[in-house]
């Protein structure tokens, strides 16, 4: 460095790369002490976001302003998502007469149509959307690897073979399904947890091949039971397992804002910890992170989104694998970002069902096989980009 | 190979502990899953000192800096910290006294090195209180004194082995606590990456008056650097002391079953293990 004096303002970052620091860090051009920026300036300037803090320092933290921005954007994306696909229909309104509709203005034809039909299907994409976002986010962050997500790591299939087990031999009603669906994809999470066990600890890598070979297993299953099912019922559960908004009313949705309500807090509380555990376990755990604790809490948590998702909407691919490395790329974070990958999730969810009900005549199908299609197309990208996969 | 060949060395060099201990092993059983690595193992860290754990492969080395860095709980015994049982404390309370450099540990992609460093300010920091001035403070202090507040906003994928190795050191360095343990911080590195990592753990223990676990692999690193050495084999403590009073011809051959001749090292003066050449 050739400056004597070193301003407060950031280290420009003009650092070749092949310079040698000397170790004990005291490089000559400090020589000034009058003008020394005060203690902790310079890595102030260096390190990213802005800084909050009362003055009793009760509150004290780094934000960023682009992850405010992005989630910000990906809200009003939201409701414009929303209100666009409450106009579509058999009977078409206006982005207004939908405004005033939601608002509690609106004619009794429209207030019915939008509050009663078309509300609690873009509510149930959005809360289904957001939980598998976040799933994915906490799954990819455990796993340290951009494929642990629940649809790859089996626990989607393992619900779904829940789901045709009560449609195809118990002949279920919708709630029983629903039921099934969660308890089959925590059972399946639990056989895949204890299969990557290993001594007291859960690995990475480990988790995702187990989960993947067992998600083969059930996927193979879930076929034999449509093979040996009645002709309905097989139709039934092939209707099932494709994944659908459609047909989604209050009794879908409000059992799943609940379920949405009381595992996504915990979630945004323990995600902070999600950053130190991708320091490695032994960095983690010196640092003061019990381990082994946040990664079970995190992961029921995770398989507790998902089997709700499932239950509402049926096997949904492709929003938990994408949603979280989509909010993370155009938020520059290290890690997935928990809400980000929510609205980011909501938000995809809402475009692929607005588009599946929109395309032309012959082509419409339901949700989930748009997402399986735009899934496999990604997931395909992935694996020819990325090193670590 | 038999345990315990040495049974009365051990007592001997433990019986004198002196009590003044902030960190100590009482009778240690440290065992993974079913493989026992040690038994009724206790060493005793002198308060201030730069202590080196040496010792062949499989020694057990890298198990006991694991037991003492409460990362791995023993079978039997306790490590102590402060007179209580390390078990005892809470694992943020644990970190704001001892912090530890992992073996392997491994940076999210695209994360900046002041943005890693900053981590090290975990313990101290609470849900609502994330980034406080004292933790600005004292992670630019850390960073100084490892040398990479210059590379503050680089990424660390980028960065040399020996500058990475430094930022890990200047991310524990950040957590501010007095005691050090640090597992085999020169492997990987080449000869002067090595020396300027040690260079700069023994001016944190001059300067910073800090205490230093260190396992080393090198014995003439570990003899230029320690100020108290342990030497261990087969999971037992075979000698401890200075540098001086451990690295003898005949204690390297008990330990590591090579002969050799221990001269004066021209520079430091420290003992310099010269192997004898074997096919003669």
């Amino acid at each position: 460095m050739s400056t004597s004096t070193r301003p407060a303002v950031p280290a420009d970052g003009t650092v070749p790369a092949d310079r040698a620091v000397p170790p004990d860090g005291t490089a000559p051009d400090r020589a000034d002490p009058a003008v020394a920026p005060p203690p902790g300036a310079r890595l102030a300037a260096a390190l990213p976001g802005r800084v909050l803090r009362t003055p009793s320092e009760a509150l004290a933290v780094r934000w960023r302003p682009r992850a405010v921005v992005v989630g910000s954007v990906l809200a009003l994306v939201l409701v414009g998502l929303g209100v666009l696909a409450m106009t579509k229909g058999s009977s078409a309104l206006t982005p207004g007469e939908v405004v005033t509709a939601l608002l509690g203005d609106g004619d009794r034809k429209a207030t019915k149509i939008v509050l009663g039909i078309r509300l609690p299907r873009v509510v149930t994409g959005v809360l289904v959307g957001a939980a598998l976002g976040v799933a994915g986010a906490v799954f990819q962050s455990l796993s340290r690897n951009v494929l642990g997500s629940p649809d790859v790591i089996g626990f989607t299939t393992g619900a779904a073979t829940g789901a045709v087990v009560q449609i195809v031999v118990l002949e279920g009603g919708p709630l029983a399904i629903a039921l099934s669906a969660v308890v089959s994809g925590l059972a399946c999470a639990v056989v895949v947890y204890l299969l990557a066990l290993r001594g007291s600890r859960s690995g990475g890598y480990r988790l995702i091949l187990v989960g993947i070979g067992v998600g083969a297993i059930l996927s193979a299953v879930n076929g034999l039971l449509l093979t040996r099912g009645g002709l309905d019922q097989a139709v039934e559960a092939q209707v099932w397992l494709a994944g659908s908004l459609a047909g989604r009313t209050w009794t879908h949705a409000a059992p799943l804002a609940l379920a949405v309500a009381l595992l996504l807090p915990p979630v945004v509380w323990l995600g902070r910890r999600l950053a130190y555990l991708e320091l490695g376990d032994d960095a983690a755990t010196q640092l003061g992170v019990r381990v082994e604790r946040t990664r079970l809490a995190l992961m029921v948590l995770g398989v507790g989104l998902t089997g709700v998702a499932i239950a509402a909407a049926g096997p949904i691919s492709f929003v938990a694998l994408a949603a979280p490395q989509l909010a993370r790329r155009l938020t520059r974070a290290p890690a997935p970002p928990v809400v980000g990958s929510a609205l980011m999730g909501a938000a995809l969810l809402v475009a692929a069902d607005l588009l599946s009900q929109h395309l032309p005549l012959g082509l419409a199908m339901p949700v989930g096989l748009m997402t399986g299609l735009l899934g496999g197309i990604y997931l395909a990208w992935l694996l020819t980009r990325t090193k670590k996969a | 190979m038999p345990r315990t060949t040495t049974p009365d060395v051990v007592r001997t060099a433990t019986a004198g502990a002196p009590p003044a201990a902030r960190l100590r092993a009482e009778d240690l059983t440290l065992a993974y899953d079913e493989r026992v690595v040690a038994e009724h193992l206790s060493v005793t860290v002198p308060d201030g000192s730069f202590t080196v754990v040496v010792g062949p492969n499989a020694c057990g080395k890298s198990t006991l800096l694991r037991a003492l860095s409460r990362l791995l709980r023993p079978a039997r015994g306790q490590v102590v910290l402060d007179g209580q049982a390390i078990s005892s404390y809470a694992a943020k309370e644990v970190a704001r006294r001892l912090g530890l450099l992992p073996q392997t540990s491994s940076a999210p992609d695209g994360i900046t090195v002041a943005d890693l460093v900053a981590r090290g300010r975990y313990p101290h920091q609470r849900f609502l209180r994330q980034w406080s001035r004292a933790d600005e403070v004292a992670t630019e202090a850390a960073m100084e004194s490892t040398g990479v507040l210059d590379l503050a906003d680089r990424l660390v994928d980028e960065l040399s082995g020996g500058q990475r190795q430094r930022v890990w050191l200047a991310l524990v360095l950040a957590q501010e606590t007095d005691l050090l343990l640090l597992d085999e911080p020169t492997t990987f590195l080449d000869v002067a990456h090595q020396i300027e990592v040690l260079d700069l753990c023994r001016r944190l223990h001059r300067d910073g008056g800090r205490t230093l676990v260190a396992v080393l692999h090198d014995l003439n690193h570990a003899a230029r650097y320690a100020t108290h050495l342990v030497a261990m084999r087969d999971g037992v403590v075979v000698a401890q002391g200075t540098p001086r009073e451990v690295i003898t011809a005949e204690q390297v051959e008990a330990v590591f079953g090579l002969r050799c001749v221990v001269v004066d090292d021209p520079v430091t003066g420290t003992p310099l293990v010269v192997p004898l050449d074997a096919s003669r």
